[in-house]
């Protein structure tokens, strides 16, 4: 029964959310919305690898792009919904542009999640680097300059779509690693031996987190390209990845209620610091987030909640655990 | 024939320059077994204080071998300045942090660099200051021998071997072995680890600065965000060599240099940035501690 209620629950929050914006917020708004809708697929998606796993992904752009491209080029020639139901297309992009990522996370993961962390870094980076640079060279996929008209509408149910998509990502993750299967993730990130030693395979338990996450990284980037109704190999470079990962280690590697407070503070500081910017001139944005970053190593490496969730955080249900 | 001489000459030339910021990599990485991520914007940092540098004391209007020296000393010590605060502020709070937390610090100092080198240098790209004329030192046949390639090739040699004869000849270099060797029975032996670690940052970083000048001669634009594919691709060279040794970083960084320019010369230049990853990805995939690598048994 338990399940259900995730379920209703992710309905009601996504339905609550898309109404609010739909009669109270402008576009201008509504637009950020959806950026965090996608941003939390990608920064809980990112968190199942870097956080929960142990291990450490420079590439979620990289994935994100695969899943926005396959899900842009199937729009473009494949719409088997028409009229009022047009909507229901979406979803199905959705899981192919997913699916697509994931296929694509399973071939890169079995060779590099070999490897230990820092080298894993430099692999994904490279990989996410190689994905953006054929993007570019590819004239199918419309080159450098892009891929533009795709289907895609900012109304009520697209919102909807959206915000059920991020909460579905949360509720499937979170089960997951509440799971005695998530546990093997932990095991894998607290001592990789100690867990090979407990029978557990990891290199199949990284492979299946990557793959996991990858497959989310794809949606997210379908919803991007039907919420911006236009592609751009620019929009998918390393400093995409960096933004996810500031999301992330913001908010506390192994943490989902931290990534989605990394997800919000990192969509709306930008926007907010716009008066700034018109100010000084400059763009600051990367260089405050680098320092961030830095600092947040160097004082509270663990991230804003560390690896605490929200029921953790409550102080009535906290006496009994502490 | 001759094509493929003057091919090979330019590729030693450019895997000479992937050498000296490999060596960089492999001996922070040997000291810390750390990636140093900001190798390559304190080598960025290293080609704009030799532009300033050069425009301040007026050599574009007197190029030659003083003029040259000049420069490189400029580059290499603002490249120890900046290694030296990098590892103080960066680096040594996170000396007992997991390795994890030292691999975002590294990539944050990295970003960090970049972004605040567009603000204060300006994001569009400068013209490196001749200050060494360059002309054909001699020919056979096709094939030119420009005074460029001597000295790219004469000033990252002398450099490697100062670099041999200082850490196999030196008591400090002793030192920095054994710290390599073992962090802790190092300082065990009354080692000075902090101070050998700010050594290993200076020469790492001084060796960056010469090959920001060397580059900035041969390929004469600079730009904030330069350093990122050349520190990558002298990482995969690091990496090709075995990261830790510093025999493995010269190979692999020739071997890079090479192979990147017969790519370019026959294949298509637009592969050239592709072949460093797919080169890193082949490695690791078929010999991960690299060519001259020794493989480090883990234990419980």
């Amino acid at each position: 029964m338990r399940s259900i209620y995730g379920w209703i629950l992710v309905i009601i929050v996504a339905a609550a959310i898309s109404f609010y914006a739909q009669l109270f917020l402008n576009p201008y708004l509504q637009q950020i919305l959806l950026y965090i809708a996608i941003n939390v697929l990608l920064a809980t998606s990112l968190n199942l690898v870097n956080g929960f796993c142990g291990q450490f992904s420079l590439g979620h752009a990289g994935f994100m792009a695969i899943g926005a491209y396959t899900s842009a080029m199937v729009s473009l020639h494949f719409q088997p919904f028409v009229g009022s139901l047009e909507i229901l297309n979406f979803p199905i992009y959705a899981i192919i542009g997913g699916s697509a990522s994931a296929l694509a996370g399973f071939f890169v993961g079995i060779p590099s999640l070999r490897l230990r962390g820092d080298y894993l870094a430099i692999v994904t980076l490279g990989f996410g680097e190689i994905i953006r640079v054929v993007l570019l060279n590819l004239n199918v996929v419309g080159g450098a300059r892009g891929l533009y008209g795709l289907p895609g509408k900012t109304d009520f149910l697209s919102c909807f779509h959206a915000f059920f998509w991020a909460g579905m990502t949360v509720l499937l993750l979170w089960r997951l690693v509440h799971s005695s299967f998530g546990r093997a993730f932990l095991s894998v990130r607290e001592d990789s031996i100690a867990a090979e030693c407990m029978g557990i395979n990891t290199t199949r338990v990284k492979v299946m987190a990557f793959v996991i996450s990858s497959f989310f990284a794809g949606a997210a980037g379908s919803l991007f390209a039907h919420a911006t109704n236009s592609l751009n190999p620019a929009s998918f470079q390393f400093v995409k990845s960096v933004d996810v990962v500031i999301m992330v280690v913001l908010g506390g590697m192994g943490s989902i209620t931290g990534s989605l407070l990394g997800v919000v503070l990192v969509t709306i500081l930008p926007e907010a610091l716009r008066p700034l910017q018109n100010y000084t001139h400059i763009d600051l944005r990367m260089v405050i987030y680098s320092l961030v970053l830095i600092l947040m190593m160097i004082l509270k490496p663990s991230g804003l909640l560390g690896s605490r969730e929200w029921n953790q955080l409550l102080w009535w249900r906290r006496k009994g655990a502490a | 024939m001759e094509e493929l001489v003057q091919h090979i000459i330019n590729g030693l030339n450019l895997g000479a320059i992937y050498a000296l910021i490999a060596l960089g990599y492999t001996m922070v990485y040997g000291v810390l077994q750390l990636i140093n991520f900001a190798h390559s914007e304190v080598y960025m940092v290293g080609a704009f204080a030799a532009y300033y540098g050069a425009l301040r004391f007026n050599l574009v209007e007197h190029p030659g071998w003083s003029s040259f020296f000049v420069t490189l000393v400029i580059a290499m010590v603002a490249c120890s300045i900046l290694g030296l605060c990098i590892e103080r502020f960066a680096y040594r709070p996170m000396r007992n942090a997991p390795r994890i937390n030292n691999l975002i610090t590294a990539i944050g100092v990295s970003l960090f660099l970049q972004f605040s080198g567009q603000l204060v240098f300006g994001a569009d790209p400068k013209v490196f200051p001749e200050v060494l004329h360059d002309s054909v030192l001699f020919s056979f046949g096709e094939i030119q021998i420009r005074i460029f390639d001597v000295t790219i090739l004469g000033v990252a040699l002398v450099a490697m071997g100062f670099l041999n004869y200082f850490i196999h000849k030196t008591k400090t270099g002793m030192a920095i072995r054994a710290v390599s060797f073992s962090f802790r029975s190092a300082t065990l032996m009354g080692i000075n680890v902090n101070a050998i670690i700010m050594i290993t940052f200076v020469l790492g970083s001084s060796l960056a600065g010469i090959g920001a000048v060397l580059v900035g001669l041969k390929y004469p634009k600079i730009d904030p965000l330069m350093g990122m594919l050349i520190g990558l691709k002298a990482f995969v060279a690091a990496v090709l060599g075995g990261i830790g040794n510093l025999t493995g970083a010269v190979v692999g960084g020739l071997m890079m240099g090479l192979l990147e320019e017969m790519v370019v010369a026959y294949i298509s230049s637009t592969y050239r940035d592709a072949l460093a990853f797919g080169l890193l990805i082949f490695i690791l995939l078929v010999k991960p501690s690299g060519l001259f690598g020794q493989t480090r048994v883990e234990k419980v």
